[in-house]
């Protein structure tokens, strides 16, 4: 063409010019809503949105305060267990899947079926049955071990992990699934080959397998990330925060300063906490992931 | 014929609306789902029916504080209700403020509540600036401590007649599997509880320099350490309580299986739903026998200034009627509340309201918690609470320092 290279800017202009609402909702929502709630968090608001500053106030009340530092505590633990629970019960559940047995379609239906529950009803389900007045522990009992105990829900010692075997039950039927996918995708003349080089199953699995289902274990990890830091809801409908301070989580401190006790400021500066400690780990990784190709 | 039928059932069908339309729907929202909370809140929407509105009942079950972060998030979000019920105090404070509640000061004068509510502190707590903008329905007192007589005959002991005798029984009771003490795992039960014990076992005088003058010094001395020590008795004898909200531990005084519970008035209601008898099923002890006050927390209901104006004048009907004698006693006997005039008969109470109307009449009062502190200061003093009674290794000492601090920093 005569005049050269066309700008870059106006390539694929029907593309662009398409895009342009999800660009505008993304600016305002997104952006405009996270830099309002920052600027917000400097403010002494109490029920109702205040420009009245206090510097770094708020910031120092949240990281005295006893329950802001249990509730992250609480996720570190919930979070790191989670997620090497959920990748080693969701892989484990998926190669067992892919051992062409029997009535593959129902035992996927099954396991992958709690993923349609929400997390109210999950919760409300595994409180239940962690009851110790009438769920296993009961059951048990009245079989005829007296002195059978199972409350996880009631000892604040075991509680998040009470909570973690509602959330492990509702997720690892996606991890499965997603999992059962990247399997399935694997050109069968691999396995044959290892099976001709006489590489054992576990080892085929763990060094040739797993290496090649990088994609389908970076969504994984997205979703079950995004998954842990907003738990909420599973939380409140299974101990609302009990016993004490046991199963108390960054995302509900944000709730209930916001609307119970009418301390905006405070609210949003521990969600400015939680985004801060997203963008730790997610910009490096994005870098890492994204950045790398433009050299390729 | 048949055309006849038909154009008369047209004719009805078109009527129908119309002759509906005179009456006004007004959305009320509050938090009283529990047996004898509904039983009483039924009573306010059956006389409302009778002025020709009509009352839509959006009750929220679930605790109070939930329910109010759901009201504030519909007024703010610019989707107001009719009607909603707070506890009068500094929870709406930051609502009026911005304009977002009406001011009901011609309501107020032309029905001269001024003369008429009892005691005069409960319009003071609806009074902004001048200006009234609540509703008192009725009083609720925390100070009461509920016994079951059940409980006490099985453990072969003698109901106690005040907290000490209490804290003593309790190893005879747990020896026969019977939970001393029911306390619902909830952090506001646990906090109410606290400040039952901080206005009844030490001179009334405390109470009213920690939260009333915020004095952070009164907050870490000895009479507070005291208050703290008891509250560790507590922990310890509601040590296996499982249950959660309020009406399941009442429930457990009930049936026998807990001996008292510490609990505001509204557990009242929960002993004439199960027609327990007052004296010979289960006693009531105000101000847990040692010192007889109570504290003047109670209801109200609040209105949203609303731009269509069948429903301000709807608004501006109940918020009067609310407060007329015979609507006040029939709601006031099945709440188990007391009624915020002093003028009206309530001679069909039974013993425990007899006893409140009593210390009303001879102003034994303290002011509610809610009326002093801020709802910010309030979460910080139940998510104290709520720590302490679950983890027995805090002791006293500690959360009395936590405790000072949470003081010290109150506005």
């Amino acid at each position: 063409m005569a005049s050269g290279r066309p700008n870059q800017l106006f390539r694929n202009k029907t593309a662009k010019i398409a895009a342009i609402p999800m660009i505008l909702t993304a600016m305002v929502v997104f952006i405009g809503g996270t830099g309002w709630t920052v600027v917000y968090s400097f403010t002494k608001s109490k029920l109702l949105p205040k420009l009245e500053w206090v510097g770094f106030d708020q910031y120092e009340r949240l990281w005295s305060t006893n329950r802001w530092i249990v509730s992250i505590e609480n996720l570190a633990i919930y979070g790191l267990s989670m997620l090497v629970l959920s990748f080693v019960l969701g892989f484990l559940l998926a190669a067992l899947m892919d051992q062409k047995i029997r009535f593959e379609n129902t035992f996927r239906t099954i396991m992958l079926y709690p993923f349609a529950l929400s997390f109210i009803v999950t919760g409300l389900v595994w409180q239940w049955l962690l009851n110790p007045e009438f769920g296993i522990q009961q059951i048990v009992r009245n079989l005829g071990w007296e002195s059978f105990t199972f409350d996880p829900l009631y000892n604040p010692d075991l509680a998040i992990f009470g909570v973690m075997l509602a959330a492990l039950w509702q997720g690892s039927g996606l991890v499965m699934v997603l999992m059962l996918a990247g399997l399935r995708g694997i050109d069968e003349e691999i396995w044959k080959a290892a099976r001709i080089d006489g590489i054992p199953t576990w080892k085929t699995y763990l060094f040739i397998i797993i290496p090649m289902l990088r994609p389908v274990f970076i969504t994984a990890l997205v979703l079950i990330t995004s998954g842990i830091i907003r738990v909420y809801d599973l939380v409140v409908a299974q101990t609302s925060g009990g016993p004490g301070l046991a199963t108390e989580m960054p995302a509900k401190y944000v709730y209930d300063y916001m609307f119970r006790a009418q301390n905006l400021g405070q609210a949003f500066a521990a969600s400015t906490m939680m985004l801060l400690a997203v963008l730790v780990v997610v910009v490096p990784w994005a870098m890492m992931e994204f950045g790398g190709k433009k050299n390729d | 014929m048949r055309l006849r039928s038909t154009i008369a059932a047209l004719a009805v069908s078109a009527v129908l609306p119309a002759a509906t339309a005179h009456a006004t729907d007004l959305e009320v929202m509050h938090w009283w789902t529990s047996g004898g909370e509904a039983a009483a809140v039924a009573e306010f929407a059956k006389a409302f029916d009778a002025t020709g509105n009509h009352w839509v009942d959006a009750a929220f079950a679930g605790p109070g504080e939930q329910a109010r972060a759901i009201m504030v998030s519909r007024i703010t979000g610019g989707d107001p209700m009719g009607a909603f019920q707070f506890n009068h105090g500094r929870q709406a404070e930051d609502l009026i403020e911005a304009g977002l509640l009406r001011d009901l000061t011609d309501i107020a004068e032309a029905e001269g509540w001024k003369d008429v509510v009892n005691p005069p502190s409960l319009l003071d707590g609806c009074t902004v600036d001048g200006r009234i903008y609540c509703t008192p329905v009725n009083i609720h007192s925390w100070q009461w401590l509920w016994l079951s007589h059940k409980a006490y005959e099985d453990a072969g002991v003698p109901v106690p007649t005040n907290w000490d005798e209490f804290v003593a029984a309790a190893p005879a009771l747990k020896e026969k599997g019977i939970l001393p003490m029911a306390v619902g795992q909830q952090s506001w039960q646990q906090s109410g509880l606290f400040n039952v014990l901080m206005s009844s076992l030490v001179p009334v005088e405390i109470f009213e320099k920690v939260y009333g003058d915020k004095d952070a010094e009164v907050a870490a001395g000895p009479e507070v350490a005291r208050v703290f020590k008891a509250a560790a008795d507590a922990r310890e004898m509601s040590d296996g309580s499982t249950v959660q909200s309020w009406n399941e531990a009442t429930n457990l005084v009930i049936t026998g299986k807990a001996g008292g519970q510490i609990m505001g008035d509204w557990a009242q209601g929960e002993f004439s739903v199960a027609e327990q008898k007052a004296g010979s099923d289960y006693s009531c002890l105000p101000g847990l026998g040692v010192t007889e006050v109570l504290g003047t927390g109670g209801d109200a209901f609040y209105f949203p200034v609303l731009d269509d104006e069948e429903k301000s004048k709807a608004q501006a009907e109940l918020a009067a009627l609310l407060l007329k004698p015979a609507v006040q006693v029939a709601f006031n006997l099945k709440k188990g509340s007391l009624p915020v005039r002093g003028d009206i008969d309530l001679s069909t109470a039974n013993d425990c309201m007899q006893k409140g109307l009593k210390l009303l009449a001879e102003n034994k009062l303290v002011p509610d918690t809610n009326q002093l502190l801020t709802p910010d200061t309030t979460s910080q003093i139940n998510d104290l609470f709520a720590e302490f009674f679950a983890d027995a290794s805090i002791t006293p000492e500690d959360a009395q320092k936590r405790f000072a601090d949470i003081i010290a920093s109150a506005d």
